[in-house]
């Protein structure tokens, strides 16, 4: 049974990258338990946009959890905190009528925010720029049984796969550490016969970039992998780095 | 060398040399607590493996060398850590809560490393750095315990050890990329038992001590 709920929302507004930005109190009434979180704040939205003021910038694209867009902190959960659950597909019922919720932006330095709750992930694209792909040539597609994959394995490198790059690990994570993401992509070409001849190099320079881009350092907290809404395990963070020991100390790449 | 250098200065580096010289001061802690037990033995067992630690002679300089070494190591990387994690971060959140990850011991690593290091400093000038000619390693260690405020700040003290070691003993083993489902269960048990070893294991011992002698 759907019922409706009023909440007080505690939520950051920052007109841009140079501003200061602070919390404002709006209230958002007649919520119905059957929306989404960001159906929440569309409705908080309208409300601002029939004030005349202006409606609070946040990220979205699929609304089904699978593209990785968007994300904000609420009550200091990134997405929220229902495990395995990206915002957009949180429901209001888990929130209880009369709550007041602190909704900020993802924070890190690599993370600037450009306008409320909307910041900039573009470093998480410069650390697959670096090596988060395969050098294939085109033509014809290759026989499929000449490179035998076992079925265990496939499934280790899907569950890597399943990373929609949507940075709450990042911005969970006590020291702002980009390791899950980065474990993620590493593991899942690294676990495949198709990611070998380049493994070494694509340890080496993800590595790089990801410390390029001004992340903090893993301290093993696991924060990440209990925020992670696709539920990454670090046991990807273990492999990336068994991938960069070997790549800097065996391999003869740079 | 150059790409010596830079593998162990990248992010995974650092903390390769973390795991490397902590598992090393965990082995140390071992030893000396393996050391420390033949007081339940008497007088007599003590000295004798304070003198036997002191005949190794040039062996022990070797081993003390080794162990400064790691030291610096370890304590100039993990505040460098410290502060690059804390600058990864420079607007922190009105309100960050915990997911189910972080651990008290986990999250104090840094500061528990600090009273580590200022109370290593303060036991090497108690006990090591002193002149022995008048007394025996056993009479100084007793006469230090006979006063409770001893007592009570090394077993406080060790109880900052023992937090150390509980997140720090697993977590160089996934560092090292050691997690793999069959064995991590055993160190992640491995890591509590250590924390309460070290602990209960040093803690105790100025209180026997004090009562036994
Ligand atoms: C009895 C002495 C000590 C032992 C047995 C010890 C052991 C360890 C171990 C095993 C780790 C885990 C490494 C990893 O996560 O890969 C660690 C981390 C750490 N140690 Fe120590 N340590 C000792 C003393 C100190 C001291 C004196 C400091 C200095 C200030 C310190 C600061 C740190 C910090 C900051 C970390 C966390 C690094 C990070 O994960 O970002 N430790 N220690
Ligand atoms: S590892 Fe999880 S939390 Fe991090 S970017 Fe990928 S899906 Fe998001
Ligand atoms: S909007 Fe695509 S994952 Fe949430």
């Amino acid at each position: 049974m759907s019922k409706t709920i009023h909440l007080t929302l505690k939520i950051w507004r920052q007109n841009g990258p140079g501003d200061k930005g602070r919390f404002e109190t709006h209230p958002a009434k007649n919520i119905s338990t059957d929306m989404s979180f960001l159906e929440m704040l569309d409705v908080v939205n309208e409300q601002l946009t029939l004030e005349d003021k202006e409606p609070i910038a946040f990220e979205h694209d699929c609304r089904e959890g699978i593209c990785g867009t968007c994300g904000t902190m609420v009550n200091g959960r990134a997405h929220g905190q229902l495990k395995g659950t990206t915002l957009c597909q949180l429901h209001m019922r888990h929130f209880a009528d009369g709550d007041t919720l602190v909704i900020e932006p993802f924070r890190a330095r690599a993370y600037p925010v450009i306008k409320d709750l909307v910041v900039d992930r573009s470093a998480l694209d410069r650390v697959i720029q670096a090596g988060g792909y395969i050098s294939v040539n085109t033509g014809n597609a290759p026989e499929a049984n000449t490179l035998p994959v076992p079925q265990d394995r496939a499934e280790r490198a899907m569950d890597a796969a399943a990373c929609i790059g949507c940075g709450a690990c990042v911005a969970s994570c006590p020291n702002a550490s980009a390791m899950l993401f980065v474990s993620a992509k590493v593991s899942q070409l690294a676990l495949l016969p198709h990611g070998r001849p380049e493994a070494a190099r694509r340890a080496l320079s993800m590595v790089r970039a990801m410390d390029a881009c001004g992340f903090g350092n893993c301290s093993n907290h696991r924060e990440c992998e209990k925020t992670c809404p696709k539920e990454i395990s670090i046991v990807n963070i273990a492999r990336l780095n068994r991938e960069y020991f070997k790549a800097a100390f065996i391999s003869q790449e740079n | 060398m150059n790409w010596f250098s830079a593998a162990l200065g990248s992010s995974v580096g650092k903390k390769l040399m973390m795991a490397l010289t902590g598992l090393a001061f965990i082995g140390f802690l071992a030893a000396h607590l393996a050391g420390n037990l033949t007081i339940y033995g008497g007088k007599a067992a003590f000295n004798g493996y304070a003198e036997k630690l002191q005949s190794l002679g040039p062996l022990l300089h070797l081993f003390r060398a080794g162990l400064i070494t790691f030291a610096l190591v370890h304590v100039l990387t993990g505040l460098y850590l410290f502060w690059l994690n804390r600058r990864a971060r420079p607007v922190g959140y009105r309100m960050h809560a915990t997911a189910g990850g972080r651990t008290l011991s986990s999250r104090t690593m840094p500061y528990t490393g600090i009273v580590i290091l200022v109370f290593v400093i303060f036991h090497l000038f108690h006990f090591t750095f002193v002149d022995k000619t008048a007394t025996t390693v056993f009479d100084m260690v007793a006469a230090a315990f006979n006063q409770p405020a001893y007592v009570l700040l090394y077993a406080a003290l060790m109880i900052v050890v023992g937090l150390h070691v509980r997140h720090g003993f697993w977590s160089a083993f996934q560092t090292l990329g050691v997690n793999h489902p069959k064995v991590m269960p055993t160190v992640s048990a491995a890591s509590i038992a250590a924390g309460a070893v070290v602990a209960l294991g040093f803690g105790l011992l100025p209180l026997v001590i004090a009562l036994r002698y």
